[in-house]
């Protein structure tokens, strides 16, 4: 069975490419465009891994972070943030709040790729 | 007052006299034969007993007036030169007394006269020197009064009580209309600064500077606060310090000098500034992402079903038409905000811990705890809304999860700061979390509209909550930005500051005098001295330590003071380190003479150099000379031949005697720059001796050094 990837971001100009990098990787996708829809899918597609965006209308992606981190039935689903934050400062908060990883934006789409893959244990 | 003592010498004088008589008569008495005294009795008949009698009584009589005569003017001459020495003394200092009397009380009086010359041309220096005085503190508070009323900064002077002491213009200008209670004038002399601005931040500032005053530490003293009109001032505070010659005994804050300038608008185009450009970089980022990302799967996908291919290029464009929109719009907008800096102020992180922790203590009781802190670690904060902030979250724990102990953190991690506060008890929701840090300040008295969100990106930090399952520990976290790296080369000491300006130097003349017609009391001077890892230049001996201390127009600027330790890179004498307590492990790593001449080279510029036994202490800079390639080649004086000039009968011109003699106080002997103080306090004292020894000048001063014997040691 595909494993699966939660596409979490309010940008159709992203999301577009991230949903076909993930599908060209073999991965099953859902999109989530706002933070209360993420934890909702987390809960219901139970993804293997989340792309989170962190500037969402409502609840932010460093609280979505948190809230899966601190949850024992997600918490082994792996984060990655996918954010146009990418100063030190915040690269640290969310490495602090549980993110696997952080991917700046810009981002090279077979580094994207590749930390997704390196993620879940199929590098 | 003459009365009594002529009367006592009117009647001891004949009364001895007759007294002489009876005892002659009685001898005369004892010495006759019976026969001798028989025939005296019969010559004794009372008629004749009468009249001789009479006539002892007669010459004592005689005597008396003689007596009389005699003692009365001279009592009189004394009581007078007594009452005329009174009135010159206490009543008319330009009274004289008249030559009267005898020889010897004419002498008296020329004396007593000259005393009194003598003192009236002590009364009329004393007075020329205190008008001097006078007229030249005038003169300085006047200047001062006409650069601060030309400030176009608003200025106030305040004692410590707050009570303003002068402000200028244009703090009237700023001020005039606004006040807490209202439109009224509030800026006055002697009215309280508590009604302009508020009084937490004052006490905040006091309490930085009484740091600063105390411990002579540079730390911020620059805060904006809002004036009940909303507008929002840049404050920033100065420390004047209370008189007290001694620096290590700490000085107290006498008041302070607030530099007002309103900066609503600068703010407010800077926070403006600020938003854009981070929503500049966020948007440009997503932006490329998106069409980056698009391009990829283009050229990477060639063989993509055509509908694809067109959503991929359409992303491409629209982004670059978004892209370029935005850029347009925010040229615009960005110029505006480019006029000021953030008001962000460096400040060590302990302090701004201690701050937090004694504003917790006081304003909630709750107890306080460091955890960590690394001393070296410096922060550019808005230290007092940060303090508030920390000080709100202490407030809610204590009030709705009755928590009595908050602990504190402070650790360099990445190129920031961490800072943690922290707490026992179960962990809070993230929901809860989230309120608070969105929630304006309004807890336990404190009534800011700032909330941490703000505060944290006011900061460009970051801020959250966390809950530490191992330790059971919950904590906000705040991650700040580090200041720059702090300069730790020794050069210069921390400022005290005691005098931060002299308007003598506006008596300068640039005339090029040769530095030898140059009087002494006018000279710059650098006043130092070494401490050396043995007494023998020639065989290797090198310097450990460089103090040194300036002379401006005669006075003593403690705040301008140069001290350094030096690695001699070579082993220290067991003498030399009895007399300095400097120990090789204090030495090693702290840097070397090459890179410590130049510095102090630059801090001697256009000064004369003085020391004690100077001869010593400049054999080992010039030996040091091939080395650096650093020349001292000013003008050198010497305490030590200087005092032998003044004092020539005296055998020791040690350090401590001379300070002794001349009522010189030592501290901190035999640290390089408790020694070069201690030379300056000497030489500052030597100036006057000099002058009254004829010599007044640089040339003379080295002339007469070099006349004296102690010029011949050599080195």
């Amino acid at each position: 069975m595909a494993k699966r990837v939660l596409i979490a971001d309010d940008e159709p100009n992203i999301v577009i490419s991230l949903e076909f990098l993930m599908e060209q990787a073999g991965y099953e996708t859902r999109v989530a465009t706002n933070g209360q829809e993420a934890l909702d899918l987390v809960a219901s597609f139970h993804p293997d891994l989340v792309l989170l965006d962190i500037m969402f209308p409502g609840k932010s992606g460093y609280e979505v972070c948190q809230r899966l981190k601190s949850d024992a039935a997600t918490r082994d689903v792996k984060i990655v943030i996918v954010s146009a934050k990418g100063r030190g400062i915040e690269v640290a908060k969310a490495l602090e709040l549980g993110a696997d990883a952080f991917i700046a934006k810009p981002f090279s789409t077979r580094d994207l790729v590749g930390k997704v893959r390196e993620m879940l244990g199929d590098a | 007052m003459t009365g009594p003592r002529t009367s006592v010498a009117t009647i001891v004088v004949p009364g001895a006299a007759l007294g002489m008589l009876a005892l002659a008569a009685a001898a005369l008495w004892v010495e006759l034969g019976p026969d001798e005294r028989a025939t005296v009795a019969a010559l004794l008949t009372p008629p004749r007993v009468g009249l001789l009698v009479l006539l002892a009584l007669a010459l004592a009589g005689i005597l008396g007036w003689i007596a009389h005569r005699l003692v009365a003017p001279l009592t009189r001459d004394a009581g007078r030169i007594a009452e005329a020495v009174r009135l010159v003394a206490h009543g008319n200092p330009s009274h004289r007394l008249p030559p009267s009397g005898g020889v010897e009380l004419q002498a008296v009086a020329a004396a007593v006269n000259e005393l009194a010359d003598a003192r009236a041309k002590l009364l009329a220096d004393v007075e020329t020197a205190a008008a001097e005085g006078e007229a030249r503190v005038e003169e300085e508070r006047t200047r001062l009064a006409a650069l601060i009323a030309e400030l176009d900064q608003s200025v106030l002077v305040c004692n410590r009580e707050g009570r303003v002491l002068l402000y200028n213009a244009a703090a009237v200008a700023l001020l005039g209309g606004s006040g807490k209670s209202g439109g009224s004038q509030l800026l006055g002399l002697g009215r309280s600064v508590f009604g302009i601005i508020d009084r937490a931040v004052i006490v905040h500032a006091i309490e930085a500077m009484e740091r600063q005053v105390t411990r002579a530490v540079r730390e911020s003293t620059r805060f904006v606060t809002a004036t009940a009109d909303g507008r929002l001032l840049r404050v920033q505070a100065a420390p004047v310090a209370g008189a007290g010659d001694d620096p290590a005994a700490g000085r107290e804050l006498a008041g302070y000098v607030l530099l007002l300038s309103d900066v609503t608008e600068n703010v407010e185009a800077d926070a403006k500034h600020a938003a854009l450009f981070r929503n500049l970089v966020e948007t440009t980022r997503a932006a490329l992402a998106n069409i980056r990302a698009a391009i990829e799967n283009l050229t990477e996908h060639p063989d993509l079903e055509a509908p694809r291919r067109t959503r991929f290029a359409t992303v491409i464009r629209d982004e670059a038409v978004r892209m370029s929109d935005r850029l347009h719009e925010l040229t615009g907008e960005a110029t505006e905000g480019l006029k000021a800096s953030w008001p962000l102020e460096e400040m060590r992180g302990e302090d701004l811990l201690t701050l937090a922790r004694s504003r917790i203590e006081r304003r909630t009781g709750l107890r306080t705890r460091l955890e960590a802190a690394d001393p070296a670690l410096w922060l550019r904060v808005d230290s007092f809304p940060l303090a508030q902030g920390i000080c709100y979250i202490a407030q809610r724990l204590k009030d709705e999860f009755k928590v009595r102990e908050v602990r504190f953190r402070l650790l360099p991690v990445g190129g920031h700061a961490q800072l943690d506060v922290l707490w026992r008890g179960p962990p809070m929701s993230s929901e809860t979390a989230f309120a608070w840090q969105g929630e304006p300040f309004t807890h336990g008295g404190e009534d800011s509209p700032l909330t941490l969100v703000q505060v944290s990106e006011r900061h460009g930090g970051e801020l959250w909550y966390q809950f530490d399952v191992p330790t059971q520990m919950a904590y906000f976290r705040f991650l700040l930005p580090q200041a720059g790296a702090r300069d730790s080369t020794p050069g210069r000491s921390a400022p005290s500051r005691p005098e931060f300006y002299d308007f003598d130097l506006f008596h300068r003349s640039p005339s090029a005098a040769a530095l030898d017609e140059r009087p002494l009391a006018d000279l710059t001077y650098t006043v130092f001295d070494t401490e050396t890892t043995g007494l023998n230049p020639t065989d290797g001996d090198e310097i450990i330590a460089i103090g040194a201390v300036r002379i401006v127009n005669g006075r003593l600027l403690q705040g301008e003071t140069f001290e350094s330790l030096v690695d001699p890179r070579r082993a220290l004498s067991e003498a030399s380190v009895a007399v300095h307590g400097i120990t090789p492990e204090v030495l090693a790593g702290q840097p070397t003479i090459e890179s410590v001449l130049p510095q102090f080279r630059r801090f001697v510029e256009e000064t004369v150099l003085v020391g004690h036994n100077a001869a010593f202490d400049m054999r080992f800079l010039e030996l040091n000379e091939a080395r650096t390639g650093i020349r001292f080649d000013q003008p050198v004086l010497d305490t030590l031949l200087l005092s032998a000039a003044v004092n020539p009968a005296q055998e020791s011109h040690s350090l401590e005697e001379i300070a002794a003699r001349l009522g010189v106080e030592i501290v901190g002997r035999h640290t390089a720059l408790g020694d070069a103080l201690v030379t300056a306090d000497v030489f500052l004292r030597l100036i006057p001796l000099l002058a009254e020894r004829g010599i007044r000048t640089l040339g003379q001063a080295r002339a007469a050094s070099e006349k004296t014997y102690y010029a011949r040691l050599k080195y």
